[in-house]
């Protein structure tokens, strides 16, 4: 029962993570159907100038904050250079687009800096528990767990409660109409990429601590789970997302615990199929778009 | 108030559009009429940003907004009700009513939403319902009501009694009528002829793409050759 309890939390530690990456996928893809297969490079770029700070001296007060203003700025300056000049463009285009800033963004730091993973030293406090009752907790995982809470219910007030908000759920649902109230698009996609990059800030945050290092193709785990989270939570929906990324990370921990340790390796493995099987019993994922139809 | 001289408009190869011109004089309601696939809503659209046109000009009080991108149109005072009303059904109505408003300062906003309110009592029963669950009758009130939130100099509309009851036309048709006593100026695109031409100063009858008559409500009600106008069948 306390192993279960503790990987409980441990799964929902990691979940909050994946939950924000998918978050950030989601807003996205509402306003502009596009699946963004770079959004890990935001990550990558945080990743390098953790480095870079912490190898400067900086403390992770500093750190962090910062991490979560590269992740926006760089969000932001992807829209610019690759994604606005391709607005308007089909599915197919958008996505290759994403898979080509991913690529070049490797690209970038493997020919620029170098193809070494480079390391960095993570928070004194990182690998401190705390004991409630027989239980022994991370307090990693509850700070990670209070922030993401904090951050998604901040994210639900943006939405529901500012004009910000309206008009992204505006143009989520439909772009042209929106235009037509006068809403800009230059602004909402803008504001969408800032909102996605201060996610995945937060997220990546916890992401570097928990890794301490970073090399040119880190990307590509973080956008993996952000991606398939928001896939299974199911594509159109922001709750879904969330409730997503939260199973993905329970999946996860779950999994390695029970599989007996033979196969205990082959999680990763195991947990792509339960996600196949899912998606053959329900397509549209955990949450299917409803939208109210008076019949 | 609102000029369109020598619109075309294409689809590839096919001329949806071919030398429209006309006018709207500040306070007038002016009706566009024609039956199935004259190009009414493709007529409205490349007005309203949304279809470029390949040639001719949009003049609006004497501003050139030919092919200006619908947010800038919206912001000169140019509002659209889309055919099929186009309301946002996840959002309630009064989110709708906001989304309408978006480019009005807050306290104006809020200053707007309590005239729709009172102007329209049936939406004011709805408020906070999600949009998807309005009638038909109810949907359209909605996205009149919706572009008047933007304080529009012309508003237009197309085909704003589609789809609608008998009863429920009329509704629109008064709903017409009282905007017209209020002093908007008004653009509509109407299936029913026979309604539209007894409210409207003028109108253009619309015929595969070019304006082929035009004249005041009165005059045209009473011509006999448009009868397939009248009755909406398919473009000649």
């Amino acid at each position: 029962m306390t192993e279960l309890i503790q990987n409980l939390i441990d799964g929902l530690g990691r979940g909050s993570i994946y939950a924000l990456l998918a978050l950030g996928v989601a807003v996205i893809f509402g306003v502009m159907h596009l699946l963004n297969f770079a959004h890990g490079e935001l990550i990558t770029v945080s990743g390098y100038v953790s480095f870079w700070a912490i190898d400067s001296g900086w403390s992770w007060w500093l750190v962090a904050p910062t991490i979560v203003v590269v992740s926006i700025l760089t969000s932001l300056l992807i829209e610019r250079i690759a994604f606005s000049r391709v607005r308007g463009a089909g599915d197919f285009t958008l996505l290759l687009t994403s898979f080509g800033v991913h690529f070049v963004v490797s690209a970038i730091f493997l020919l620029y800096v170098s193809a070494s993973v480079k390391n960095f030293s993570r928070p004194g406090w990182v690998a401190n528990t705390y004991s409630v009752g027989s239980l022994n907790i991370e307090v990693f995982d509850t700070i990670v767990i209070v922030v993401t809470l904090v951050t998604l219910w901040g994210t639900s007030q943006l939405l529901q409660r500012t004009m910000f908000g309206l008009s992204l759920r505006a143009a989520a649902a439909d772009f042209d109409t929106a235009r037509l109230m006068g809403v800009r698009s230059n602004s909402v996609i803008r504001g969408a990429f800032a909102l996605s990059g201060l996610l995945a800030g937060i997220a990546g945050v916890f992401w570097l601590m928990r890794a301490g290092n970073t090399q040119p193709s880190a990307g590509i785990d973080p956008m993996l789970k952000g991606v398939l989270a928001a896939l299974i939570g199911g594509l159109g929906s922001l709750q879904g997302a969330v409730l997503g990324g939260f199973a993905l990370g329970l999946a996860e921990v779950l999994l390695r615990s029970w599989l007996p340790d033979g196969i205990a390796s082959l999680t990763e493995g195991v947990v792509f199929l339960l996600i196949a099987l899912l998606f053959i019993f329900r397509p549209s994922g955990l949450v299917s778009v409803q939208h109210a139809e008076r019949v | 108030m609102l000029d369109v001289s020598g619109l075309t408009t294409r689809y590839g190869a096919i001329s949806a559009l071919r030398d429209v011109s006309l006018h709207v004089d500040a306070g007038e309601v002016v009706g566009l009429i024609g039956p199935n696939g004259a190009g009414k809503t493709t007529l409205l659209g490349s007005i309203a940003g949304l279809l470029p046109p390949s040639e001719g000009t949009v003049t609006l009080d004497g501003t050139d907004v030919t092919a200006a991108p619908p947010e800038r149109l919206l912001r000169s005072g140019l509002a659209l009700v889309p055919e099929h009303r186009r309301i946002f059904v996840d959002l309630t109505v009064e989110e709708n009513l906001k989304i309408g408003g978006v480019t009005v300062p807050a306290g104006e906003r809020s200053a707007l939403l309590d005239d729709v309110a009172e102007q329209f009592p049936v939406l004011r029963k709805k408020w906070t319902t999600s949009a998807g669950y309005l009638s038909g009758g109810e949907a359209q009130q909605l996205a009149i009501a919706r572009a008047l939130m933007s304080k529009p100099r012309v508003l237009m509309m197309d085909e704003p009694s589609l789809g609608l009851a008998p009863v429920l036309v009329d509704v629109v048709f008064e709903l017409i009528d009282s905007l017209r006593d209020g002093g908007t100026t008004m653009l509509i695109v109407e299936q029913n002829a026979t309604r539209m031409l007894e409210v409207a100063d003028r109108a253009y009858v619309l015929r595969s793409g070019e304006i082929v008559t035009e004249g005041t409500g009165a005059e045209l009600s009473e011509r006999d050759d448009l009868f397939d106008t009248f009755v909406g069948g398919g473009s000649s």
